[in-house]
């Protein structure tokens, strides 16, 4: 039998419906895989085995009481959530050392959901400081492996959920997306990454980075957990004004039921933007493989154009930063969180503690975001860049309209390369910034969009990197349950899962043997 | 008031904030409450912990949109909220949420009386923000107290309209008037909740170019803001003609030395990188919901327009009009009073009660020994305690937790509170404003009603007035002892009861006031003599016997009746 961590979250739930298996054992299994793997994955910040516990206790007990195996999908099942969400008596850190001792007094409102499914939680998960990055190297504590090749980085900023995701660490995860942070980091780890239409996921009790980009989002192995995610937190928040009041669809029961034919006569636009300089060939050549098959599908390939995505970027590094600008304005060492006090030289200035705090609490990464910020809605500066910025956006939101007129769904490259090597991009932050080139334009226009695996890189050559590809497919607003649909198809026809898996699923890590030293000395090499 | 040079003329403009009368803060569900436990009415949101979010208040936007209305401002169907970002210990989220272009309302008026001339003054926004926190010092340590984070505030800033100090403080009173009437704000100026800063510059009488303006802070009273402008216009005219300039700045006024101080210059100033609040769509008012609003009150509510109906149709003079229109329960007990004196036949000259409100009535809610004893007999009742505990907080200022709050320190306590005392006080005329329909209720410590049987006793002779304003003070007292119900005002007592139990009733009857007569003439034959002989002075001096010995009870003119009838016998039949 397959150990229960590979298990898919619906899978799992069809075992515990039947009673076959207890929320304890799951539970179980991955505390053991954590405990194995994960000191060389480092997809936790924290972990709670403890907790964990007790939680598949609980819905052990609430199973046991339900007939006819009527409870929530994701009760007893074991989530990480990246450690951005609120959760009560947990901490919180954002990956950073400002937040290093910080614990939740409340609960976010996904958490809220989360616990009323009975869900267990395993843990909290590596991220880049305060979701500012597309690698997990911005973390104030850890660096997070690409499960696929330990030498390269899980993507980012929610690249913990989906290395743990991809390596059986957890059965799910959810994670927030910015500019990409979900679906970079999915495409990079060969797993299913979805960022809903803006608005339908509460981000109450969530960190903020960037308040009009930011969005909650699922990491699953397949489509269909990603489904079933999406459902048990999506919906309207009394508590967030962004959020918006709309009608949840049964995404899980829609995406069993999608079969080829939907995507038969579906009008499929391929931008080609995205498919310019920059793009790894093997990532174009698998993009391509898909687009042949949708056109086997029955579907109707359609080269579009969205003309403004060269402005996209930044648009994109201008408004989001001048948001966090502000949304970090709250961490100043007063009230929670770091604060510095040179005890040496103790004068008592309230400036100096609100500079010593911030500069010696923030990463390199954040500041510099910090200091884009600040300039940019500056006296003299806002007319040139915060104002322009948002025109831009506009005019993206109108590219994607008018491009939803002519097409049903718009697909393509979710990164332009498969995962890169860690410190690869670290001294060079602008092309760090264009590994989300293709997924910040998303955010611009509040759209939904998902990140599936199609192919990996090397396959013709025995010394290249076997690394997965991702395909992005964009819906319009609030059509999750035609986008869910769609790429439940193209992941049977495709069949990933079925016949790709990291090494780390060959037991390279049992009994700590391995490559795990061989690793530690390749991951030196690259400082 | 003078100028150091005539040929100069000032030009100010005022920003007023006005924490609004909101069950709850801003943007979040706390209680918005004065004067209670330090960081005791707080959130996650007014905290600002991470990943908490605004909600915007209906009832504040409801609020802000009937202070708009009243002040004749359009109301904007869209408005936008912004963040004024700066960093400062009171402020928890580094930045305060407030509305920066696209306000929730522009270009509007107040009506002013300078010297009996009416003179519109042009306001050009009001928007709502929120509040920040407080800072308490204390030795080398600095507390926040985040209490007052998030409570919901209005700007009103008007154009610069206005000449002089006096316009000013003018204009700053009926604004506050009109606030406190509609229940947009308690108006408020000691505790903070309604807060000035003066934007002041002169120029050369006509010419119509400004000078340059600074802005003073820091006035927190009309007499301060009087105070302030007028030092500052003659600080920038002397300026002027001994050769220098006025510089931009923010100035603070010093109310101890009279003076302003520079504060920051116009280039050390904020750069508060105002951007549209991304956590807030743009607030949008349905045409339902502004119609509703300005349907809730009337002209009639207004100060002004009341001030100009008792002028008018009660024949009181401007300055008692003033007062009874001060303060908005005052002006309803008086309306009240007037429409029972009709209903009930009394026929009471409404002048009368007009006077009685404001040289009796008035005169005890500002007199510390008579608040002093009110506090006193309410702490007796049992839940005495309960109710008055908020208010004590607000006295002891800097609060005192721990201070235990009986009737030993009450004279204390109201020596902190100064002037501001009668503010404490609960309310002696509780306002009902359910279904928009203004009324006292009638249930109070003191009726309309027995206020007027009150009167009606005076002026039919039964008591002299002097007992009469005694009688009151009693009739205002809660009784010691009993049981308070619900934050309602004690038990209170009829006019006949008081005058009964105490035998206050005015001596009319001759018999008695002839043999307490025949008692005073031989007690002092040496004065009955001089006064037979001629010196009528003494007369007084008599009758003041006679009303000593009935303490005052005896009605006077029966008194001076009967002792002339007697003096005169007296002269006729030489002394037998």
């Amino acid at each position: 039998m397959q150990p229960l961590y590979e298990l898919t979250i619906h899978e799992l739930n069809g075992l515990l419906k039947k009673k076959e298996i207890k929320s304890v054992d799951i539970t179980k299994s991955y505390i053991d895989r954590i405990k194995k793997i994960d000191p060389v994955i480092n997809s936790y910040l924290s972990i709670d085995p403890e907790r964990a516990m007790d939680d598949a206790k609980m819905a052990d007990t609430v199973i046991e009481k339900t007939s006819d195996g009527d409870f929530p999908e994701l009760t007893g099942i074991p989530l990480s959530i990246k450690d951005i969400y609120l959760m009560k008596d947990t901490k919180t850190t954002c990956a950073s050392k400002i937040l290093e001792n910080f614990n939740s007094p409340y609960d976010s409102t996904v958490i809220k959901k989360l616990k009323e499914n009975n869900f267990v939680f395993l843990g909290k998960t590596n991220m880049d400081e305060f979701a500012m990055g597309s690698s997990t190297e911005n973390s104030a504590f850890k660096i997070t492996k690409n499960p696929w090749d330990t030498s390269r980085v899980p993507g980012g900023s929610s690249g913990g959920s989906a290395a743990g995701v991809s390596a059986g660490l957890c059965a799910g995860s959810f994670g927030t997306d910015t500019g990409g942070s979900i679906r970079q980091p999915a495409s990079l780890c060969g797993v299913v990454g979805l960022k809903p239409t803006y608005g339908i996921i509460s981000r109450y009790g969530i960190i903020a980075f960037s308040s009009s980009l930011d969005q909650a989002g699922p990491i699953a192995k397949d489509v269909l957990d990603c489904a079933i995610l999406l459902k048990s937190v999506a919906g309207y928040d009394k508590n967030d004004h962004t959020s918006r009041k709309f009608e949840i669809k049964d995404y899980p029961e829609l995406v069993r039921k999608a079969g080829k034919s939907i995507i038969k006569g579906l009008k499929i636009g391929f931008p080609v933007e995205f498919f310019s300089e920059g793009l790894e060939k093997d990532v174009y050549k698998k993009i391509m493989d898909v687009k042949e098959l949708f056109k086997d599908l029955g579907a109707q390939t359609i080269d579009i154009s969205l003309p403004d995505t060269s402005y996209s970027i930044a648009a994109y590094y201008v408004i989001a930063t001048s948001e966090a600008s502000s949304n970090l304005e709250r961490y100043d060492g007063i009230r929670y969180g770091y604060r510095f006090i040179d005890d040496k030289n103790k004068t008592g200035d309230l400036n100096e503690l609100f500079v010593n705090s911030r500069t010696k609490g923030f990463g390199k990464e954040v500041k510099r975001r910090i200091m884009l910020g600040t300039f940019a809605l500056s006296a003299g500066y806002y007319d040139a860049y915060y104002k322009k910025a948002s025109l831009v956006r506009k005019l993206i939101i109108k590219n994607y309209k008018d491009a939803f007129n002519k097409v049903d769904m718009i697909a393509g490259p979710t990164s332009p390369t498969a995962a890169f090597l860690i410190g690869e991009k670290m001294i060079d932050p602008l092309s760090m910034y264009l590994s989300d080139i293709y997924t910040i334009s998303i955010n611009l226009a509040y759209l939904p969009a998902m990140s599936i695996p199609v192919g990996i890189t090397g396959e013709n050559s025995s010394s290249a990197s076997k690394l997965p590809v991702g395909m992005q497919i964009i819906a319009p607003w609030l059509a999750e349950d035609k986008m869910l649909c769609v790429a439940k198809v193209i992941e049977d026809t495709v069949g990933f899962a079925e016949k790709y898996k990291p090494p780390l699923h060959e037991s390279f890590f049992d009994e700590g043997k391995g490559r795990t030293a061989d690793m530690a000395d390749r991951s030196a090499n690259i400082k | 008031m003078e100028y150091i040079d005539d040929s100069f003329e000032a030009v100010i403009g005022l920003e007023v904030h006005t924490q609004l009368l909101t069950r709850t803060k801003m943007f979040c569900s706390c209680s918005n409450k004065f004067g209670q436990k330090p960081n005791s009415l707080v959130c996650p949101v007014c905290l600002a912990l991470p990943g908490s979010l605004p909600v915007i208040n209906e009832g504040a936007v409801k609020l802000a949109v009937k202070a708009a209305l009243a002040l004749n401002l359009n109301i904007n169907k869209k408005s936008l909220f912004a963040r004024k970002n700066y960093f400062y210990p009171d402020l928890p989220k580094g930045y305060q949420i407030s509305q920066y272009h696209d306000p929730i309302s522009s270009n509007g008026f107040l009506i002013i009386n300078i010297n009996g001339t009416d003179k519109k003054i042009r306001i050009n926004r009001l928007h709502i923000e929120e509040d920040a926190g407080k800072l308490i010092h204390a030795g080398d340590k600095s507390y926040v107290d985040l209490n007052r984070a998030g409570t919901p505030l209005v700007e009103i800033v008007s154009e610069p309209d206005l000449r002089s100090a006096q316009e000013a403080v003018s204009y700053l009173k009926e604004l506050r008037d009109i606030l406190v009437y509609l229940e947009v704000s308690d108006g408020n100026m000691e505790e903070g909740s309604f807060r000035c800063d003066a934007n002041v510059s002169v120029r050369k009488g006509g010419t119509g170019k400004l000078g340059t303006r600074t802005e003073v802070k820091n006035v927190n009273s009309f007499k301060f803001v009087e105070r302030a402008i007028e030092y500052e216009i003659n600080r920038q005219i002397s300026a002027i003609i001994n050769g220098g300039y006025v510089m931009q700045e923010t100035r603070l006024f010093d109310s101890k030395t009279g003076k302003t101080e520079s504060m920051r210059s116009k280039e050390e100033a904020h750069d508060y990188r105002y951007f549209e609040e991304p956590d807030l769509p743009p607030l949008i008012l349905s045409d339902e919901f502004v119609e509703n609003i300005r349907n809730s009150f009337s002209e009639a509510d207004l100060p002004s327009v009341k001030r100009k109906k008792y002028i008018k149709e009660y024949s009181l003079t401007p300055p008692d009009a003033e007062v009874l229109t001060q303060d908005r329960k005052v002006a309803y007990f008086f309306e009240k009073c007037i429409e029972i004196n009709k209903s009930k036949g009394f026929n009471i000259n409404e002048k009368q009660i007009a006077n009685w409100i404001i040289n009796d009535l008035l005169f005890y809610f500002r007199n510390s020994a008579f608040i002093s004893k009110f506090l006193k007999n309410a702490l007796k009742s049992p839940h005495g305690i309960d109710i008055f505990k908020d208010r004590f907080t607000v006295i002891s200022s800097p609060p005192r937790p721990n201070l235990m709050y009986d009737a030993e320190n009450i004279g204390e306590l109201i020596e902190a509170a100064g002037p501001s005392a009668y503010s404490y006080l609960p309310d002696i005329f509780k306002v009902d404003n359910r279904e928009n329909e203004k009324k006292i209720i009638t249930k109070t410590i003191m009726s309309p009603e027995n206020f007027l049987k009150l009167i009606l006793e005076v002026e039919k002779g039964s008591i002299n007035k002097n007992t009469g304003k005694e009688i009151l003070g009693d009739m205002l007292l809660p009784a010691p002892g009993k049981e308070i119900s619900k934050g309602m005002l004690l038990p209170y007592k009829t006019v006949e009861e008081i005058i009964k139990k105490n035998n206050l009733a005015q001596v009319s009857d001759e018999k008695s006031i002839e043999v307490l007569i025949k008692d005073v003439f031989e007690e002092n034959p040496k004065e009955l003599n001089d006064l037979i002989s001629g010196k009528d002075k003494l007369t007084g001096f008599f009758i003041g016997e006679v009303m000593k010995k009935t303490k005052g009870k005896a009605n006077p003119k029966t008194v001076n009746e009967l002792l002339r009838k007697y003096i005169a016998s007296y002269k006729r039949t030489g002394g037998n």
